[in-house]
Parts: structure tokens; C-alpha cells; sequence
């Protein structure tokens, strides 16, 4: 490893790591009986399901269109029939629109490509190379689920002069990333070729954090035979995997209040978007499976698995040899910004990257005391807001106040929270604070 | 199964707590309570106990009859507002007056503004300076520091350095006239000199101030800026005129300088939020001091000086924003 650390600059905290799965080698998920399939798996409009119920489906077959300029299309990754389209549990605790296959054999699309082999040449051109991300399905695979072909396109008059490869993880306990990077480094240098061409960029510098030296070793070491291709080794600090605190981090610039990547010349990728676009452009083959990291200090098997989108978390607990006994709470995601799940029903979808049981005694909050005006949340907060004055704001109603002092610019990681000695929520403030504040500006501008 | 719990991220809490604060800040004030109960004696102890005991008991009862609320004086921060309240006495106070700034201190300057975390000033300096404006003699009669181990005979009573610079500059004296009547800056730094309780000892207060500073429950920003400015200021006068000035030394290891710069402009609910802001407020503490101390009517002005930027604090609190991420510094930001 050479170079000096970098790391971001303002705020930011140091939760214990707790990387309990980070030397399980990535297991195959055996097919679910029925595959669940929510239709709202990307940020922005929810997808439209094509297909009807009784259909028969193969593996990879498009089910459902995108229903917007920022949405995805949605392929069945099972084969069987489809038994019907109704409300489905999602992460977020309300029954959405989803379609529910029940599988039958493994029959794929004769259009993919399900060999080993490693395919380095990039045929398509850049347009090209868009169109396919676009049609696959492709969203960022960090948690944003932002679709993927819409950060390939800059608006008029932008362009990228790097792209960043997010294998950061800063998450506690989660190891999706790392374990990709260890085992299919190759295949996501080659989507971080594709990603550069797309974007028509000559560098990408993939940032990881030092508390993966084996992954900083293993893709410096193999990164050598890409052209253009950097890793950067990361002082480990949460949330370095936010896009902006990661371009500050890497490049030291600095992505103004209220603007994308883009407008510094950036676009960021998860290494398993690299790795999805590496599949769907070498080997067409569309986003239907995604390595979960089933973990927790309880689990008696903390694993990582691939695992077919729509396949019921309660399959990848049993696979982790059960849900312990002491569980009181199941996250979709990590521990700092993931989803608490009402109901293990709920399926793996494209942002999911990872399931955490906590145990009964960390499952609660600690009751709230009075602000006791520490600052301790201003100081930690990345994007050098004052949470305590933007959730008393949001508290009271005062959206106006909320507004001038950068409410929008939250990036909800919630280190304030984690952080305060009187154990104030202020995370779901900030969120209210957002909410109303989004919908006054939308309103004004109508 | 069982029923699984749902709530907002984050799902983790680092190990913080208001308790863990405030005995922090407790224990920090432990070695300048052992050389205050080193040099005073017995008497000592018992300021300590009493201002402490009475804190706890009149917060416990103004909590449990007149807001009827929930109970929470073990949560530290009375037990730390007795404590600083028996270092901003003399050791000889009688007892009654102790009770009745714990009064002062708890009623009106904390649980009348709502209790923690709601107070505008520092609650052990307004009874400090309530107490100092209602009983001038008892409050201003300073037992000369003894060291426990010499026998517990009666305690002589003395002015404080800054006193008898103050009455000798005033009585027409130069510093050097006045300087054989001071305690060494030696004997300032271990407490061997007269005045109030946790005062004394600039060793002791300043072991507490790196215990903070390592627990992170304080940040370098008000004390340093606060001392520099003493510095500074009474540096330049010194400078200029050292026969009717005294030095930046001197200002810094008397009067509660230590104190007031460690422990009680530091207070976390009483100073500003940001780091600038911080900054801001040390300065005008410092510079306020040394115009009291100076050119005021009482030898001593760290209460005051603190009391006053208290009240200025939300005005800092508006000035004075954490650096934002993506904002350019001094660009106007425009809400859409």
C-alpha cells in the first residue's frame, strides 16, 4: 500500500466496526420457492409490471418498465409463473405493487452469457454502453438506488473529468463490497473501464477504506493492468461513503450546497454497480442477484451471499443458520442508515446490501433527555450543518428557519444521532424538516 | 417469533451521556477539591458538602412540587453546580449563605429558565455574584490557605493577591512597592495564596482542564482564546507602564482566572456552538476581565466578564456558523 491516507475533512465519527462477516467467502443463495418483486426498488417512479399473472418467465426476461426518465426496468430473476400482481411488503413497512413469481426449474434467457470466462474486450461504444445499463436495469447498488444510465448522462454544458469507484463501505458490520473486491476485482475493473468510456473520462480512482487492506492490496495489485485506474486507501471514518464526502476525501473538492458530482466534475459508482455493469454489458445480463451480507453480533453464521432479487430475507437469515433467539430488530441495510423491517417477509431488492439482527437489548433507543447544547452533533456532522437548531426548527414547525440553515443539505447519516450524550432523535427531525421543506419548494415553483 | 422493533436509523448509539458528561466534569474538579480541602481544612469539606447537598436537594424539590416533572438530579449537572459553586467561595462562608446561593443557583439561574440545558447564565457565577453583591464582607474575607497537615488551628484571614494589588495601586503605590506583599507566582501555581475555594490552585485546575480536553467534554477554543487574550491585553500594559500594571502572569495564575477559563466559561450550555463563535466569546471574556479587574470597581472580574458574554451568546450563535460544506465562505445562500 503506498500513499498517504485521505479522508474528508469536516465532522464524521468512528462507530466500532464490527465486520464480523469480512472472511466469508461469498455463497450462492439457493433459489427461493416464490420471489417476491416490489416494483419501487429505484429512487424516483416506480416500475410498471408488464407481464400478467399466470405468465410463464424465464430468468432475465423484462417484467416490468421503467415508469419515468429516473426509474429501471425490472427482469424476473427466477423462471416459473407469475401468480400475481398485488401489494407486496417493501423495506420501507407499506404494501406496494409487486409481482410474485412462484419459481419453478432455473431457465435462463438464452441471451445471457452464464460462463466464468472473463471477457476484457468493451465492444460498445459509449452511447451504446448507456443504452445497455439502461435496459438492464441498472441502479446504484450502495443503497441510493439511483438509476444508473441517468449519472452517465451529465446535463448540457457538464462533463466528468474522473469517475470514483465507491468501495468505501463505511457502514459497521457490512461486507457486501469488500467481499466483491476479493473475489471479482477483475470484473469490476473491467466495469470501471466500461463506466470511464461511457462517461468519456482517462481516470477513475476506486477509494477504499484502511480497514480493508487485503481489498486495497488485491485491486492496487490487479489495477496495475487497467490504464487509468487508481486505488486510493481511505483513513476509515463514517460516512466517507457519501458521494460528497468522498469526493472531498479522494480529490479534495468540494460538490456546492445543493448540486450533484457532477458540477465538480465527478461521478461516483458503488463497486457493485461496477461489477452489475460489467455483467450486463459483457455478459447482457440484466441486475437479478446481489451479494447481501447477512450479519450480527447473535448471528451464528455471519455470511455474505448472492442472492436473486426477491428472494424473502427470511431465507437469507435460515441460511445464516437462523435468527438467534435475543433478536429484537432486523435491518435492511447497516446499522447507521438501513431500514428496520416490520416483517421478514419482505424481499431482497437492488439496494439491499445487507441484513443486520440485533440483539433485544441494542434494539432500543435510549431514552431522550434536554439539549444540553454540546455541540457535539454540529461538530460531527459532515456537511457542517447544526442539527440541534435544524430539528428544534423542524420541531417546532419553524420550516422557514429549517430552510435557511441548509436543512436539504442532510444527508441523513445520522452521526449527529449517534453522537448526542442526551440521546434526541434528531435524525427524525431533520428528516421531517426535509420532508416539509422539499414539499415547500416544490409547491413555490409551481 | 417475536415482535420486531421498527424505528429510524441510525440503529446505534456511541456511548455518550448527558451522566457521563457531567460526572466527567466532576471528576475533572476532583483534584482541585482535594487542594482546597488540602489548604482549608475541614472547613472546606464542609462548603463542598453543604453547596453540593443543597444543590441536589433544592433541585430535587423544585422538580418534585412547583414543575412536578420528572425527577433528575442524578443525572450531575446540580452536583456540578455545587461544586462550583463551594469553588466560588471562601472556605469561611457561613453556612446559611451557602444554602442560600445553592438557591440562587438552582431556582432562579437554572430550573426558572426550564431547568438543564435551558439556562442563559452560568448558574454557579450568578450565585456567586449574588452572593458577593448581598454579603460584600463574607464574601470578600479570605481565609489564608493552611495547609491541612500544620494542624487545624483558626484559619487568618487576608485579601487576595489581586486585592491587595488593586488596593495598593489605588492607595498610590507602584508594583514594585506592592510586589514583596504577594504570594510567589510559585506559591500561586501550587495555592498558597488567599481566596476563594477552587481558585487556588492553578495545578490542580489545570490537571482537570486536560482531563476535559482528553475526554472531549470541552474543546481548546474558549480557554485558550479567553488566556491569550489576558495575555495579550495585560501585556501590553505591563509593557507600557509595569510600575502601575501588573504582569500578564500575575493575571493569569489569580482571581479565579483558571477557574473561570476551565470550568465555568467552558460550560457547554452557557457558550457559544461553533468553534468561531467559541473563539469570540474567550476573547470578550478575557478582554472584559482585565477592564473590570483594572479600571472596574472590584479587584476581581472573571464572573462578571463571563456573565456578560452569557447574555451575548445567541447573538454569537447567530453570527457565528459552523463552516458548511459546498458553501463558500461569506457568499450569501439563496434559498430557492
Amino acid at each position: 500500500m503506498t500513499g498517504r491516507l485521505k479522508t474528508f475533512t469536516l465532522g464524521g465519527i468512528h462507530p466500532e466496526e464490527n465486520k464480523l462477516s469480512a472472511n466469508a467467502p461469498i455463497e450462492v443463495l439457493p433459489l427461493p420457492k416464490q420471489a417476491i418483486i416490489p416494483m419501487g426498488q429505484n429512487l424516483g417512479a416506480p416500475s410498471k409490471p408488464i407481464v400478467n399473472r399466470g405468465d410463464e418467465v424465464k430468468v432475465g426476461q423484462l417484467i416490468a418498465e421503467a415508469g419515468g426518465f429516473i426509474s429501471a426496468n425490472i427482469h424476473s430473476p427466477v423462471s416459473g409463473k407469475v401468480l400475481k400482481i398485488d401489494n407486496v411488503p417493501d423495506a420501507s413497512g407499506y404494501k406496494r405493487t409487486g409481482i410474485v413469481i412462484n419459481v419453478e426449474g432455473d431457465e435462463w434467457d438464452e441471451s445471457i452469457d452464464r460462463s466464468d470466462d472473463i471477457r476484457e474486450n468493451i465492444e460498445l461504444d459509449g452511447k451504446e454502453i448507456i443504452e445497455r445499463i439502461k435496459e438492464k436495469g441498472l441502479v446504484g447498488m450502495g443503497g441510493a438506488t439511483f438509476p444508473t444510465y441517468v449519472k452517465l448522462m451529465p446535463p448540457p454544458g457538464k462533463t466528468a473529468d474522473y469517475l470514483l469507484i465507491n468501495g468505501v463501505e463505511c457502514e459497521p458490520y457490512l461486507t457486501s463490497d469488500h467481499r466483491l473486491m476479493l473475489e471479482k476485482g477483475k470484473e469490476i475493473l473491467i466495469g470501471t473501464k466500461i463506466l470511464m468510456k461511457a462517461l468519456n473520462v482517462e481516470k477513475a480512482i476506486i477509494g477504499i477504506e484502511n480497514n480493508k487492506p487485503d481489498a486495497i492490496n488485491h485491486m492496487t495489485e490487479l489495477a496495475k493492468a487497467y490504464e487509468g485506474i487508481e486505488v486510493q486507501a481511505l483513513k476509515v471514518q463514517y460516512p466517507q461513503g457519501g458521494e460528497k464526502q468522498l469526493i472531498k476525501a479522494v480529490l479534495n473538492r468540494e460538490v456546492p450546497s445543493g448540486k450533484l458530482p457532477i458540477e465538480v466534475g465527478c461521478v461516483v459508482q458503488n463497486v457493485g454497480t461496477a461489477f452489475a455493469v460489467y455483467e450486463a454489458v459483457q455478459k447482457n445480463k440484466p441486475l437479478i442477484e446481489r451479494v447481501v451480507t447477512v450479519t450480527g453480533k447473535a448471528v451464528k453464521k455471519p455470511s455474505n451471499f448472492m442472492v436473486r432479487i426477491g428472494t424473502p430475507v427470511q431465507e437469507l437469515i435460515d441460511a445464516a443458520e437462523g435468527l438467534p433467539e435475543s433478536t429484537g430488530k432486523v435491518i435492511n441495510g447497516g446499522p447507521m442508515m438501513g431500514k428496520a423491517l416490520a416483517s421478514l417477509e419482505v424481499p431482497v431488492v437492488k439496494g439491499s446490501s445487507g441484513i443486520l439482527l440485533m440483539p433485544e437489548s441494542e434494539s432500543h433507543r435510549k431514552p431522550e433527555n434536554s439539549c444540553i447544547r454540546c455541540s457535539k452533533c454540529t461538530y460531527v456532522c459532515p456537511m457542517g450543518l447544526e442539527p440541534f437548531l435544524l430539528s428544534k426548527a423542524a420541531k417546532v414547525g419553524r420550516f422557514d428557519i429549517a430552510e435557511k440553515e441548509l436543512v436539504m443539505d442532510c444527508i441523513e447519516c445520522g452521526s449527529c444521532q449517534y453522537t448526542c450524550p442526551a440521546s434526541i432523535p434528531l435524525l427524525d427531525y431533520l428528516r421531517l424538516g426535509k420532508t416539509m421543506v422539499g414539499a415547500i419548494i416544490r409547491n413555490r415553483k409551481k | 417469533m417475536n415482535m420486531l422493533t421498527v424505528s429510524g436509523s441510525p440503529h446505534i448509539h456511541g456511548d455518550e451521556s448527558t451522566k457521563k458528561v457531567m460526572y466527567g466534569v466532576v471528576y475533572a474538579m476532583v483534584p482541585a477539591m482535594l487542594v482546597s480541602v488540602y489548604y482549608f481544612g475541614l472547613d472546606a469539606l464542609r462548603v463542598l458538602l453543604l453547596a453540593t447537598a443543597a444543590a441536589l436537594f433544592f433541585e430535587w424539590l423544585i422538580q418534585k412540587y412547583l414543575i412536578k416533572g420528572p425527577i433528575t438530579i442524578t443525572d450531575g449537572s446540580a452536583l456540578v453546580t455545587g461544586i462550583l459553586l463551594a469553588f466560588n467561595v471562601p472556605s469561611n462562608l457561613p453556612s446559611w449563605m451557602i444554602i442560600i446561593g445553592a438557591l440562587v443557583a438552582i431556582g432562579m439561574a437554572k430550573m426558572s429558565f426550564g431547568g438543564l440545558g435551558k439556562n442563559i447564565f452560568n448558574p454557579a457565577l450568578v450565585a456567586r455574584v449574588f452572593l458577593l453583591i448581598s454579603f460584600p464582607v463574607q464574601m470578600t474575607s479570605w481565609p489564608k490557605p493552611h495547609a491541612i497537615i500544620n494542624g487545624l488551628t483558626d484559619a487568618i484571614t487576608g485579601p487576595t493577591p489581586l486585592g491587595i494589588v488593586k488596593e495598593g495601586l489605588d492607595a498610590g503605590k507602584t508594583m514594585s512597592e506592592i510586589k514583596p506583599e504577594l504570594p510567589t507566582y510559585m506559591q500561586d501555581l501550587i495555592g498558597q495564596m488567599g481566596g476563594s475555594m477552587g481558585e487556588v490552585s492553578a495545578i490542580a485546575l489545570i490537571l482537570g482542564g486536560i482531563y476535559m480536553l482528553a475526554r472531549k467534554i470541552i474543546t481548546w477554543h474558549i480557554p485558550v482564546s479567553m488566556l491569550l487574550t489576558v495575555v495579550v491585553f495585560s501585556g501590553i500594559l505591563w509593557g507600557v507602564d509595569p510600575e502601575h500594571y501588573a504582569d500578564p502572569v500575575f493575571h493569569l495564575l489569580t482571581g479565579g482566572m483558571l477557574l473561570g477559563a476551565i470550568f465555568m466559561a467552558t460550560d457547554m450550555v452557557t457558550s457559544p456552538m461553533t468553534h468561531g463563535g467559541q473563539l469570540v466569546f474567550g476573547f470578550g471574556v478575557g478582554l472584559l476581565t482585565i477592564l473590570i479587574r483594572i479600571w472596574g470597581a472590584y479587584p476581581e472580574g472573571v464572573s462578571f466578564a463571563i456573565l456578560l458574554m452569557n447574555a451575548i451568546v445567541p447573538l454569537i450563535n447567530k453570527g457565528f456558523k459552523p463552516r458548511r460544506f459546498g458553501v463558500k465562505p461569506g457568499v450569501e445562500i439563496k434559498t430557492s
